[in-house]
């Protein structure tokens, strides 16, 4: 069953970790990525740039206009995601639980069910 | 001989001389991938210069080889070496127990639901590393993955290579089963990506779970569960419109069902119900020849189907059995008295919010002649399943009965 595991970021609380903090997160997330490489349950993961970076695309009238920003006024923004491939919900529940941001007050790790994929295999 | 004619030969053959391989040199992981480099050879070779005589036996030598410049260049195993160079191939090897051999290994109790799975489709299915990825819809790197850490830990495991005798036996035979059931599901419930493929999977397991029965014909529950897998098999084409819409059991057009499939499904369902001991298999084989034996939906004997499933929920309790109960006694009884029973799952963790829960509940609220209530619990059932095909068929259920 394939699950998307996905990290929500709030970048005050990225901003206010310490390095050492930061280090451990990515080290974290290297030794995940491995893990689940290993296990063959992991399909693909990406990480986005800070939601300052975005831009909000929208056509009316047939006219394009891009403006800055999220889209969402939120505290919280998508910061990257994990596409796995693994036996059941709660394994996906407990591969989430390993993610570093889940321990992390203020971030926030989601797991969805896939309902429809597309796309080369090989992502 | 043409490509694809000399790939299906190698899907009959590398099985077999894995078989032999395993056997001769008790390991797993070195015979595997010693058998798929021959098979990788053959599939070059052969098109090309023929199909030799003794092609099982060209498959086991070439092997065999591969397996002995493997273990040769291995330093570590010098020792081992010359002991299995000096054994020589025997001209030819009973495969008696083979398949079986294979599967039970393959289904390994180490290994999770899906690595067993894996493995089963490339060591005894024949498969290769990127059709299987293919059918579960991951990359091939993700699936190689899986395959290789399935058969390390094979190794690491310890196993002994012999089929397990008495309780263990039985007690493994059962996974076996549920691994071929699973690779049924998988096929026959597509809910996303290429059709084609994986109805091919339904049919690997079809052929597979045959193989099983051909060795142990006297199992009833082996039985039971080919002749459950025939019989829904057999209505595959009836199951979906040409758009891909969901066709519900009540409305398909029998005509379509592949009467061959019945008539083989239903004989070995009579012979699996004569055996022994009543299994989970077989109870849902007789349920699901009870189905093929009605000519309309009408005419169906629920009275039966409903016996066979207070039988199921006996021996194997599971919400899920009650909730199908549930269905057969709404036809005997009517409505009311299947929404009575579904009541009593309502505190059910196991299906708490499932939508195979919701959209039966719809249905006969829709029966009952409550539409709002029907609505509403269409479209928690909708928006509770995975499957697209699933999705639209509630969605189009919701719409009939009203706007929102």
């Amino acid at each position: 069953m394939k699950f998307l595991i996905s990290m929500h970021i709030n970048p005050a609380v990225m901003d206010a970790l310490t390095d050492e903090e930061k280090t451990a997160l990515g080290v974290g997330h290297g030794a995940f990525i491995e893990e689940l490489t290993k296990s063959g349950e992991l399909i693909v993961t990406q990480a986005l740039v800070d939601p300052s970076q975005a831009a909000v695309v929208t056509v009316r009238d047939g006219r394009t206009a891009v403006t800055d920003g999220p889209f969402l006024e939120a505290k919280e923004y998508l910061g990257g995601f994990y596409l796995v491939d693994c036996e059941d919900r709660d394994r996906a529940v407990e591969l989430a639980g390993r993610i570093p941001d889940a321990a992390i007050e203020g971030l926030g790790v989601e797991v969805r069910q896939v309902m429809f994929s597309a796309g080369p295999l090989d992502a | 001989m043409t490509g694809p004619a000399v790939e299906d030969l190698l899907r009959e053959l590398t099985p077999q001389v894995l078989g032999v391989l395993v056997r001769r040199y008790r390991q797993f992981e070195g015979c595997e991938d010693a058998v798929q480099e021959a098979a990788l050879a053959a599939a070059v070779q052969w098109p090309a210069e023929g199909v030799p005589d003794n092609p099982r036996g060209w498959l086991t030598t070439v092997a065999s080889r591969r397996l002995i410049d493997r273990l040769r260049s291995d330093h570590a195993r010098r020792a081992r070496e010359a002991a299995l160079a000096a054994e020589a191939p025997p001209q030819e090897v009973p495969d008696t127990d083979d398949t079986l051999l294979l599967l039970f290994l393959c289904c390994h109790p180490t290994l999770t639901a899906a690595s067993q799975t894996a493995l089963t489709l490339r060591a005894v299915g024949g498969l290769t590393t990127a059709e299987i990825a293919r059918a579960f819809l991951v990359p091939e790197a993700t699936m190689a993955a899986r395959i290789s850490r399935a058969k390390q830990r094979i190794r690491a495991s310890g196993s002994s290579f012999d089929l397990p005798g008495g309780a263990a036996r039985a007690e493994r035979l059962g996974v076996v089963l549920h691994v071929l059931y699973l690779i049924f599901n998988e096929g026959y419930t597509a809910s996303s990506g290429s059709e084609l493929l994986r109805s091919d999977l339904a049919r690997e397991a079809v052929r597979l779970t045959r193989a099983v029965h051909a060795q142990l014909p006297e199992d009833s529950e082996v039985t039971g569960l080919l002749a459950l897998m025939l019989l829904t098999h057999a209505r595959r084409e009836a199951r979906t419109t040409a758009t891909g819409d969901l066709v519900p059991l009540d409305q398909q057009d029998r005509t379509g069902w592949d009467r061959a499939l019945i008539d083989e499904g239903t004989a070995l369902a009579a012979a699996a119900l004569a055996g022994p001991a009543l299994g989970p298999y077989q109870l849902q084989a007789a349920i699901a020849a009870t189905h093929a034996d009605a000519a309309t939906a009408e005419q169906t004997d629920w009275a039966q189907v409903h016996a066979l499933y207070l039988v199921l929920e006996r021996i194997a309790p599971n919400p899920m059995v009650t909730l199908n109960r549930a269905v057969a006694l709404a036809e005997t009884e009517g409505p009311a008295s299947g929404l009575a029973l579904l009541a009593t799952l309502d505190g059910d963790p196991r299906l708490a919010g499932h939508h195979r829960l919701l959209s039966v509940r719809a249905h006969l609220l829709e029966r009952l002649g409550d539409p709002v209530g029907a609505r509403d619990h269409y479209r928690r059932a909708a928006r509770a399943t995975a499957g697209l095909a699933e999705q639209r068929y509630l969605d189009a259920r919701a719409r009939r009965l009203g706007p929102r």
